[in-house]
């Protein structure tokens, strides 16, 4: 089976590779957790391109019921269908719509699903899922069917540590954090994404990029996704690397800050320590 | 195999499970760590760790359990840079010891002393040429000196080796006994969401709806239930001023976490021990002072009530009429306690000391007796077990 490994795009630290291989080659679901920005939910289609399958995405919002991954029955359209005396009403199995989970299970090759967000959801989605998931089968009530999957899909995970998940469910899993990366892979990544960006400019943005991250009591703190879209507008714009060039001590604010902070109450903090810096 | 790793994590306080240590093994079977080390670090960890909070404690275990697996890869002493060796002599050796050392030969015969030091050392603990004495083991221990800290480490990009990737403890700050973020303070006051069926209707009520419609003649009448809605209402009293102020960051954290959580969110500060009043602005806490019984009467037993202060003060201050250091209180903080735990179902009290120390105050240990032993550590695990209190 052809491993997981760091791509021309996506860098990949060693273990996650190994968290990666461990759960394809075990047939277990592999939750992601990790600050937002440090590729996630990237992760899934990384996977799916490396593995030559196919990726079924299934966001989760905070109103998702895992009932809803498996199928869904329509009973108000066939309430309706009744009324008219439409034919279709006698078969039940015409009001059953298909989740994400049942396209998987029943595609003719193995698949990836990717799970984005499982926190978002209510408490109870990951415990409604646990036989789902486990098995890989689920029974459809109405129609007194079984729905085994032909080939059990790599299942990918992510959450955003808004919400605990129940230990019977990460039981079943195997997991990895992303940890936010450090300078050199930053580099790989950047290098990985912009093949084609100017050596210096790559190396005052990154400069400038630590700074702002360091800088205390951010709400949010920019991280991967940020640097890489602040990068591309940078080049865009086709700033001089001068624009960017600060000293250790000065801090100023960034051309095109609109990319890093995203939050008002952070520029306006960034604003009045850089005033500070100026005056000291 | 490896039997000691999962009882080692199990008594640090993993929730590591049998089926969690099959998948490992299932795991090693089928090759994935192969013969490095390195891999199977990683494998176990994505196997049996399943919260970054965890990860710490699993680096510490693991390095405890495989400790001497990996040959050291550290620089040889010889090669260690003489201003390192120097310094390290300023710091290790004793006046005495310097002179005898002097009248021995001069500074070539200490750094020879030391280098033997770290060789003996390097023959006793892994990766000693690293860190020097983080623990007893280290032979400068015996001499005694405390070298704690003291780094002669070597270039980032050299000590890439599979001990040094769990001896960095990355994820120190991510273990939940000891730091109280406002992440982890979210995280855990999520538990305290409960759902209940109260709110907007928006959801199809089928059995409802095929009854009302049977009830009109077939013709199709739709009903529907509330949504579930976040229905929590949370009565903060936060306690300033005084002892807490040592503590006023930690319960600012708590707060701003506690804010962006609930729709129904009142706080008010009381100093030490509540009473017959309490205030909503500190700054004006003279002149716009509250009625307790007017939060009371305000809000109702549905809300779910927080101490936060630390407890600490006279036990008079608790139990007599008169024994507020502020003003004179004609009825005594039980009184008030009692009215006010009595008042709303679920209570409960935070204290940002730590939780050994309890029982030596007497006014904790008063305190939390009037709370019934709902008397939570504000960390995330005492953050957890409050909410599960109050949610019961």
């Amino acid at each position: 089976m052809a491993g997981f490994k760091s791509t021309e795009r996506y860098i990949a630290s060693r273990d996650l590779e190994v968290a990666v291989n461990a759960s394809v080659t075990l047939q277990r679901p592999l939750l992601v957790k990790g600050e937002p920005g440090t590729g996630k939910t990237v992760l899934a289609h990384e996977i799916a391109e490396a593995l030559g399958y196919p990726l079924i995405e299934w966001h989760v919002k905070s109103t998702t019921k895992a009932q809803q991954g498996l199928y869904e029955y329509d009973a108000v359209s066939r309430l309706r269908d009744g009324q008219l005396g439409d034919e279709r009403v006698h078969d039940i199995a015409n009001y059953i719509v298909r989740g994400k989970l049942w396209e998987a299970f029943e595609a003719d090759h193995p698949t990836v699903v990717l799970i984005d967000e499982v926190d978002k959801a209510d408490i109870e989605f990951p415990n409604d899922l646990l036989l789902e998931l486990d098995r890989m089968q689920f029974f459809v009530y109405e129609t007194r069917k079984t729905i085994v999957a032909k080939h059990r899909p790599v299942v990918i995970i992510t959450s955003n540590n808004e919400k605990e998940l129940p230990d019977a469910f990460l039981r079943r899993c195997f997991f990895h954090y992303i940890r936010f990366p450090d300078r050199e892979t930053m580099e790989k990544i950047v290098q990985a994404h912009y093949p084609d960006i100017k050596k210096d400019l790559a190396r005052e943005a990154m400069n400038v990029f630590f700074q702002v991250r360091e800088v205390p009591g951010l709400k949010k703190k920019p991280a991967t996704s940020e640097l890489l879209d602040w990068l591309k507008l940078l080049m865009v714009e086709d700033l001089p690397v001068e624009a960017l060039r600060t000293n250790e001590k000065q801090l100023v604010i960034p051309p095109l800050h609109g990319a890093l902070l995203k939050n008002e109450q952070d520029v306006h903090l960034f604003e009045r320590l850089a005033f500070l810096a100026r005056r000291g | 195999m490896f039997a000691h790793l999962i009882q080692g994590l199990r008594g640090a306080g993993l929730p590591t499970s049998i089926t969690e240590w099959l998948a490992l093994m299932a795991g090693m079977k089928a090759g994935i760590a192969e013969y490095s080390i390195e891999d199977f670090y990683y494998l176990s960890r994505a196997t049996l760790v399943k919260d970054e909070r965890h990860l710490d404690k699993f680096d510490r275990v693991f390095a405890q359990c495989f400790k001497g697996l990996e040959p050291p890869e550290g620089m040889k002493p010889e090669e260690l840079p003489e201003e390192w060796l120097l310094k390290l002599a300023e710091k290790l050796l004793t006046p005495e010891e310097m002179k005898k050392i002097e009248a021995l030969g001069g500074f070539d015969a200490i750094m020879k002393r030391l280098k033997e030091l770290l060789e003996e050392q390097k023959e006793r603990h892994q990766g000693g040429s690293k860190w020097i004495g983080t623990a007893g083991t280290s032979p400068f221990g015996a001499y005694g000196y405390n070298p704690e800290g003291v780094r002669i480490g070597q270039d980032k990009s050299r000590n890439r080796s599979a001990v040094k990737v769990w001896d960095k403890r990355e994820f120190k700050d991510l273990d939940d006994t000891v730091e109280l973020g406002t992440r982890g303070m979210k995280l855990a006051l999520r538990r305290l969401r409960r759902f209940a069926r109260q709110g907007a209707a928006t959801e199809l009520d089928l059995p409802n709806t095929i009854k009302s419609t049977a009830n009109n003649a077939g013709m199709l009448d739709l009903k529907l239930v509330p949504e579930r809605h976040n229905t929590v209402k949370v009565l903060l009293f936060l306690d300033i001023g005084g002892s807490m102020d040592d503590y006023v960051k930690l319960t600012e954290e708590l707060f701003s976490a506690a804010r962006s959580e609930f729709k129904h969110l009142e706080y008010y500060y009381f100093h030490n021990c509540p009473y017959e009043r309490v205030w909503k602005n500190n700054r004006r806490r003279h002149e716009e002072v509250i009625p307790t019984w007017q939060v009371l009467r305000t809000y109702g037993p549905d809300y779910k009530l927080i101490f936060v202060g630390d407890g600490a003060m006279s036990p008079y201050e608790i139990t007599m009429p008169g024994g507020s250091v502020e003003h004179w209180n004609e009825e005594s903080g039980t009184v008030w306690m009692e009215r006010l735990t009595g008042h709303y179902r679920r209570s409960a009290w935070l204290n940002p000391t730590p939780k050994q120390g309890w029982g030596h105050t007497r006014s904790i240990a008063l305190l939390n007796d009037l709370m019934e032993g709902r008397m939570f550590p504000l960390t995330v695990n005492g953050i957890d077990d409050m909410t599960r209190e109050l949610s019961r």
